[in-house]
């Protein structure tokens, strides 16, 4: 599996997003620049955290007009794995690809802890090697994780399982219906506030977020397979 | 050239955390009779002048400067008075 990760100017998780595929999975990874249009010849973008030019009008609002965005959203069109985390997710939001958009914490402050967060749904890409249900730790940092959508889209969400974690403890954010992290319709588009990356080695003390990063590896090593014999 | 000043508000329907952290100090300052505070933002654009303005104006509140799933947006357009 080859992976993408975007670099924005201010993106600054790009290297522990490069490090959980390269170390974590033991697969191929490249840095793609911002700049860059083509995104040929990946089979799984990320785009990672950080404060992409400098979360100057609205998080997300500016990187979304970058060079590479056509060819990202070229990709989700095409049904490849887009993982977006923290100031990823709110760019997938300001692209569209995701419905919703994301407010100040409710409290005002950049929280930065581990939380618990629930697997609401573990019959996606990005999920199948989690149990339903199942309590995972995984970090959050960030200012503006706070999800909000209207009502008709929160009931589409719960409707077509788009909800795939939500915070299992005291809700950190004030984020509607305690959502962590959601898909698109299809399901091949993931935004989460929550860092994997910042959980993939045993090393830092939990691994929690690996088997996020394994599972998109499976489901790809699965189409390669169903690829192979049809 | 003309002046175009665009005030984003967030939609009512959208809690905002700052405004209502503004009206706790305000509240606390001995102004209990300040109900409501929200807060936006307020952005100017010096554009070149042509028919088709409003629909540029528009179309740039829309794509760039507003968020339109929290945020709505008005302008006005202005003669600009060069120096």
């Amino acid at each position: 599996m080859k992976t993408a990760v975007i670099v924005f100017p201010g993106s600054n998780c790009d290297q522990d997003m490069y490090y959980a595929i390269k170390d974590g999975l033991g697969e191929d990874v490249d840095y793609v620049w911002h700049a860059e249009t083509s995104l040929d010849g990946y089979d799984a973008i990320m785009i990672p955290g950080g404060f992409s030019y400098g979360d100057y009008l609205r998080c997300g609002a500016i990187a979304r007009f970058a060079g590479i965005m056509p060819a990202v959203i070229k990709a989700a069109e095409e049904g490849k794995p887009v993982l977006g985390v923290c100031n990823g997710f709110q760019i997938l939001l300001e692209a569209g690809l995701l419905p919703g958009a994301l407010l100040k914490n409710k409290n005002l402050k950049f929280i930065c802890e581990t939380v618990p967060l629930k697997t609401e749904n573990n019959q996606t890409m990005f999920t199948s090697l989690y149990k339903e249900g199942e309590i995972i730790r995984i970090p959050i940092a960030h200012g503006e994780g706070n999800y909000y959508c209207d009502d008709e889209t929160l009931a589409e969400l719960k409707a077509n399982h788009q909800i795939v974690f939500t915070y299992a403890g005291e809700n950190p954010n004030g984020s509607r219906a305690d959502i962590a992290g959601i898909t698109n319709r299809n399901g091949n588009v993931l935004g989460m506030m929550p860092h994997p990356e910042r959980a993939a080695d045993a090393m830092l003390g939990n691994k929690d977020g690996l088997r996020l990063f394994q599972s998109i590896l499976n489901h790809w090593r699965d189409s390669v397979h169903a690829n192979c014999i049809s | 050239m003309k002046k175009v000043k665009v005030y984003i508000t967030l939609k009512e329907s959208v809690l905002d955390p700052q405004g209502q952290a503004v009206m706790q100090s305000l509240h606390n300052m001995n102004y209990p009779d300040v109900q409501d505070v929200r807060i936006g933002k307020y952005i100017e654009l010096q554009m070149e002048d042509g028919a088709d303005i409003a629909q540029k104006v528009d179309a740039i509140c829309d794509r760039l400067l507003a968020n339109t799933v929290i945020e709505n947006y008005r302008y006005e357009i202005e003669e600009e008075v060069r120096s």
